[in-house]
């Protein structure tokens, strides 16, 4: 990120255009000006120790937010990332007591197959609403898991070691989830820019019928991406468990309305054709800033979530606001 | 002068941040007058029309509506002004039938019904729904809602496009009436035509300013092209191809034949050939099979009955990605239908390339660079504003679409309508590029709805009517009159029948059965 | 007649399956009699408040997350208001709390029209910011509900000159959704209002070239749904006689219930009725599945599959009539 220098003459409009041309920045700062506020409230919580903390609960964010970017540039959204996350650690944790740790990873990815299909063929083939489609199949995933419960409410649960080394070790300062997450990201920021499958996602979104005639089959590329943000969701899931280590039947339910406040911050456009990754994931960094800021202030819970909420608005405002200005 | 105008803006500014859509534009129209409103594309008539009607506000400017000045912030104020616009895409809500559309403007009901039947539609129902009316119905009625409210200027924004000459007729002389009862109408059109028959004077503009104000009068044609092409006029006449000009003889096989093709009701027992190196011209009133002729052809839908063949051997499509593979491209006239509008025009260009499953590994963006160079060089695209290509012109839009398939090297390309809506310089440079094409060896099956392109780039014309096909003309015996008389459904050779083109009726040209009017 | 039948035939398919549905409920219950049809049409009515707000939005074209926490925020409201003071003084609760969804509603609106943010991010940001308000007003189930207005929603309408078998049939918990949802949709619908608010949902430019001030419409549009929510909230008071902080299922079902209601999601088409047939559809499937002994689990797997086929089908349906 270069940032060239600025002349002093038409000032305003100058940095506005500069933002313009690198959405990127406007959420830097903010980023920056967060953890200022923060060092400024409590001297020296920023430290290594609170940076390796902070990353570690942005990551499994991060990755949903990469679920929600990538629907959301084919103008959908997947509510499911919650549930599937969910379900694949509950069936890791508990199949983990009996079974070869490979046939429970195998066993903890089905669903999230399973649902990122169904979710796939309802929206590609029989055209449902994403967001229906997907708050649906997540209902039914909640209902089979609570079944599910019951009938292993006998053998118990457990974390397994290595998703609790990954989840929450830290080597030298750096999370360990950062060897999942480094090459996660840079492939998803890889196959967004520089791969058929993510020409086809902005495509797509922009304009469906434009890319029939072209020759592109809906269905496919629907299919094919509800898939991989499902596979993406059990993966976080995975790593989640290793965070929280308390299997619980809503343990990735509240970071579902975060992944798509990070997409939305991130400048990813709702209704497709625009954005990406990059910008998704500073803003799950900003959300997850912005969590311990709230803390820290003993705010109450309600006012917690009002401010929350409150950002979350304002931000995107702002960030639509910087982009217009061209 | 002695008469005070009716509509009178002047300086009239708009920018949209660094760039001017409009720099110094002024209209001034009399009571009584057809005024036209000229200007080839992106020389910001429709932002004009636009600040006129209250779409958008203006910069700078000033407008006086029957000299008073008046500040136009929404279309209902244009509205409570007098100025009431008809736009090329209808204004009706598809989803309310016309009786709400009409509560919902406050349009009396009963002259809007006494419009709709003057404009020859001979019944409505009232009760029907927006979304279920056929599009050229639908301006109609469009206009018949303006009409009925007795606005002071009415705007036409290419009214007669997309309009079956019966009903384009009857429209031009409402409209040549308007002026009679002292209103006025601004009339933007492409077709000069429309223009010498109907309007008083026209107004010019270009590069956002008025660069002139013209009396109609015959011979102006040529002044008012120049003012429009400023210091840039090129005079390019492509007059008709000898058939010693034309392509080596037929070979054995053609590169496409259609047989007995039938689609639904729309379109019965179509049969032709397409060779390789011509330029087949399709001709064809509004809704005559034409779009389904096409769709079929480039796997959109799927035929009822009948064959294709793709160099003799039968092909049957069920998406367009089989047309694709069989080399068969196909380029919408409406260009929102092509183009990922917020995208690269490289994308754009390139979007083909990754359609199938197999390419959608990683791009080799040094090859895509190449190619998606050598298609703008070819076409010679504006690529200034290449990061989007919403902010492109309306005619480099299209000229991207028709370069995806060259980049891609499609065989066979089927152009409907190609350039419509798009200004004068634009068009000279498809009807080169399609003739390039067939220069290369490969084939063009080309509708169009203005009959004098047909003389300038096809070499055969094939001309249907009600879904079946009438005749297939050699491109020297494919005179205006005589593809205006085919394309109504009567025989080559066949008087030059008077009035045919004034008032055809219910009875004698199934047309309007058609676009859905019911006999 | 055709045109009727085009446009009303979702909803009269639905009424067809309800009825269905009261059959098979008598055949699997053969007890099943006017109270309990009395418990369903008490359980019904928040659920259709919800659905009545999310449909109004939802046919000018925008979504309503923030429904549900609505519903939480007015109920907390009025169980805190009414909270040990005069059964008078829930005179005065009543119109506040409708007063303060309808602000509230009209605060959605506005920030979509004036940030010009889509109206699924501000209204899930709403979604935050309600929720939090109510647990600012109450951080646990609590407060309390004027008696009159419990009664209001338990027992029957006593009809003079109607017999009592058919008067039992009658509850008036099902008259007061009636009463408020035809006073305010009713007149509504035949408005110009009405008419723009289906306009600026089926095509808004077109809206907008016909001269309707789309962004006051749909501020307008968003303030109903407000009220409606507001009305929820006062429903699921009068039922519990509490509130609670945390918000029901409402979202959900009302996006379910508007889908299967034959509502499209672009907006512009579809109507009230319904919506709130099909939520009645959806809440007597739940009391076959219960009355038929099914796990609750097992049952909201069913009820998911269920709303899952139908959009499916509803969607598969669209597709092949466009063909």
């Amino acid at each position: 990120m270069s940032t060239s220098a600025i002349t002093p003459v038409p000032f305003g409009r100058r940095i506005k255009r500069f933002m313009a041309d690198r959405p990127l920045v406007p959420l830097i700062i903010l980023l920056v000006i967060l953890v200022v506020i923060l060092q400024i409230l409590r001297p020296g919580i920023v430290n290594e120790r609170w940076i390796a903390n902070t990353i570690k609960f942005a990551i499994p964010l991060a990755i949903l937010a990469g679920c929600q970017t990538m629907t959301m540039l084919t103008g959908g959204i997947d509510l499911s990332v919650g549930t599937v996350a969910t379900m694949s650690a509950f069936i890791m944790a508990t199949q983990i007591v009996s079974q070869d740790p490979a046939i429970a990873f195998l066993l903890a990815m089905m669903p999230a197959v399973l649902i990122g299909l169904v979710n796939g063929i309802g929206v590609g083939v029989f055209r449902v609403h994403p967001l229906i489609m997907t708050l649906g199949t997540s209902l039914i995933g909640t209902g089979c898991l609570q079944v599910y419960q019951r009938t292993v409410i006998a053998s118990g649960a457990k974390i397994p070691g290595f998703l609790a080394w990954l989840g929450t070790g830290v080597t030298s300062g750096f999370p360990n989830a950062l060897l999942l997450f480094v090459p996660l990201a840079a492939l998803i920021v890889f196959t967004l820019a520089r791969t058929g499958f993510g020409r086809l996602l902005y495509a797509v979104g922009d304009n469906e019928r434009a890319t029939r005639l072209s020759g592109v089959q809906y269905w496919q590329v629907i299919t094919a991406l509800y898939v991989t943000s499902s596979l993406l969701a059990g993966i976080t899931g995975l790593l989640y468990i290793g965070l929280i280590k308390a299997p619980s039947l809503s343990l990735a339910e509240p970071l579902v309305l975060p992944s798509v406040a990070a997409a939305v911050i991130g400048g990813t456009s709702i209704f497709g054709g625009r954005g990406g990754y990059t910008g998704t994931i500073i803003g799950a960094l900003i959300l997850t800033v912005l969590t311990t800021l709230l803390t820290i202030l003993q705010m109450p819970e309600g006012a917690r979530r009002i401010l929350f909420g409150l950002i979350v608005l304002f931000v995107t405002a702002a960030y639509l606001r910087i982009v217009e200005e061209r | 002068m002695t008469t005070s105008p009716l509509l009178d803006a002047t300086g009239v500014a708009k920018n949209y941040g660094a760039v001017a859509a409009l720099r110094n534009a002024s209209l001034s129209v009399l009571p009584g007058e057809v005024h036209a409103l000229m200007g080839a594309n992106g020389a910001g008539k429709s932002t004009l029309v636009k600040i006129l009607t209250g779409a958008i506000s203006a910069n700078a400017g000033r407008i006086l509506i029957r000299g008073e000045a008046r500040d136009i912030r929404s279309p209902a104020a244009a509205r409570r002004a007098g100025l009431l616009p008809v736009y090329q895409e209808p204004s009706l809500i598809p989803d309310l039938d016309v009786l709400s559309n009409l509560r919902l403007t406050g349009t009396p009901v009963e002259p809007f019904r006494a419009w709709v039947r003057e404009l020859g539609i001979a019944d409505l129902d009232l009760r029907d729904t927006a979304r279920d009316i056929p599009l050229a119905v639908l301006r109609v009625l469009d206009l018949a809602r303006a009409l009925a409210v007795e606005p002071d200027v009415l705007l036409l924004d290419e009214m007669t496009a997309a309009l079956p000459a019966n009903l384009a007729e009857k429209v031009l002389e409402v409209v040549r009436r308007q002026g009679d009862a002292g209103r006025a109408v601004i009339f933007i059109s492409h077709r000069f035509v429309e223009i010498s028959a109907l309007c008083d004077r026209a107004t010019v503009l270009r590069d956002g300013e008025t660069v002139g104000v013209v009396d109609i009068v015959p011979g102006v044609e040529e002044k008012i092209v120049e003012l429009m092409l400023g210091t840039r006029i090129v005079k390019t006449h492509v007059a008709a191809r000898s058939a010693a000009e034309k392509a080596a003889p037929a070979p054995a096989r053609p590169r496409l034949a259609v047989h007995n093709l039938r689609v639904g009701t729309k379109l019965n027992d179509v049969s032709f050939d397409l060779r390789d190196g011509e330029v087949a011209g399709v001709v064809a009133l509004e809704g005559q099979g034409q779009d389904e002729l096409f769709a079929a052809l480039a796997g959109s839908i799927r035929p009822s009955g009948g064959t294709i063949d793709v160099d003799g051997s039968p092909v049957k499509f069920s998406h367009p990605i089989d047309a694709i593979r069989a080399g068969i491209a196909y380029v919408p006239g409406d260009r929102s239908e092509a183009l990922a509008m917020q995208r690269s025009v490289r994308e754009n260009i390139a979007l083909p390339f990754s359609a199938a499953l197999r390419n959608w590994g990683p791009i080799n963006m040094r090859k895509e660079r190449a190619t998606v160079l050598s298609a703008i060089e070819r076409l010679q695209i504006d690529t200034r504003a290449q990061g989007e290509v919403q902010r492109l012109s309306g005619g480099n839009q299209q000229k991207v679409t028709i370069a995806r398939w060259i980049a891609a090297d499609a065989r066979t390309i089927l152009c409907f309508d190609p350039t419509r809506g798009i200004d004068v310089g634009t068009k000279q440079e498809i009807y080169k590029l399609l003739r390039e094409l067939a220069g290369h060896g490969k084939s063009v099956l080309f509708y169009t709805s203005e009959l004098e392109e047909v003389q300038r780039v096809c070499d055969r014309v094939i001309v249907i009517f009600g879904g079946r096909l009438v005749d297939i003309f050699p491109v020297e015996e494919a005179d205006e009159p005589a593809l205006m008389r085919a394309a109504y459904g009567l025989p080559r050779g066949a008087k030059a029948d008077i009035g045919i083109l004034a008032a055809p009726t219910a009875s004698d040209a199934p047309s309007s059965d058609a676009l859905g009017t019911k006999p | 007649m055709s045109h009727f039948l085009r446009r009303q035939g979702w909803v009269i398919g639905l009424l067809a399956l309800l009825i269905v549905l009261f059959i098979a409920t008598r055949i699997i219950q053969p007890g099943y009699g006017s109270g309990d049809f009395g418990s369903l049409a008490r359980a019904v009515l928040p659920y259709a408040f919800a659905v009545a707000a999310q449909t109004v939005v939802v046919i000018a074209g925008g979504i309503d997350l923030s429904v549900a926490a609505m519903m939480a925020l007015t109920s907390v409201t009025a169980a805190s208001m009414m909270a040990g003071a005069s059964e008078e003084y829930a005179l005065l609760v009543v119109p506040f709390v409708l007063a303060m969804g309808l602000v509230l509603g009209a605060l959605n609106g506005l920030l979509i029209v004036v940030t010009r943010v889509p109206d699924i991010v501000v209204t899930l940001a709403m979604l935050f910011v309600l929720q939090g308000a109510a647990l600012l007003v109450l951080d646990a189930p609590g407060g309390a509900a004027a008696e009159w207005l419990k009664a209001l929603i338990s027992g029957t309408v006593p009809i003079p000159g109607l017999p009592d078998a058919i008067d039992a049939w009658l509850p008036k918990a099902l008259l007061v959704l009636v009463v408020c949802l035809c006073v305010i949709w009713v007149p509504l619908r035949r408005s110009r209002l009405g008419l723009s608010i289906y306009a600026i949902g089926s095509s808004e430019l077109a809206a907008f070239r016909s001269g309707v001030p789309v962004k006051r419409t749909r501020i307008i549009a968003y303030a109903l749904s407000g009220l409606f929510a507001a009305f929820g909230g006062l429903a699921l008071t009068m039922s519990t006689g509490i509130g609670a902080p945390i918000p029901g299922p409402y979202l959900l079902a009302s996006v379910a219930a508007v889908v299967l209601g034959g509502v499209a999601l672009g907006g512009g088409k579809g109507g009230l009725l319904g919506p709130i047939v099909a939520v009645f559809v959806l809440r007597l499937v739940r009391t076959d599945l219960t009355l038929l002994a099914i796990d609750p689990n097992v049952t909201a797997i069913i009820e998911g599959a269920i709303m899952v086929a139908v959009v499916m089908f509803g969607a598969f349906i669209t597709m092949r009539g466009r063909q």
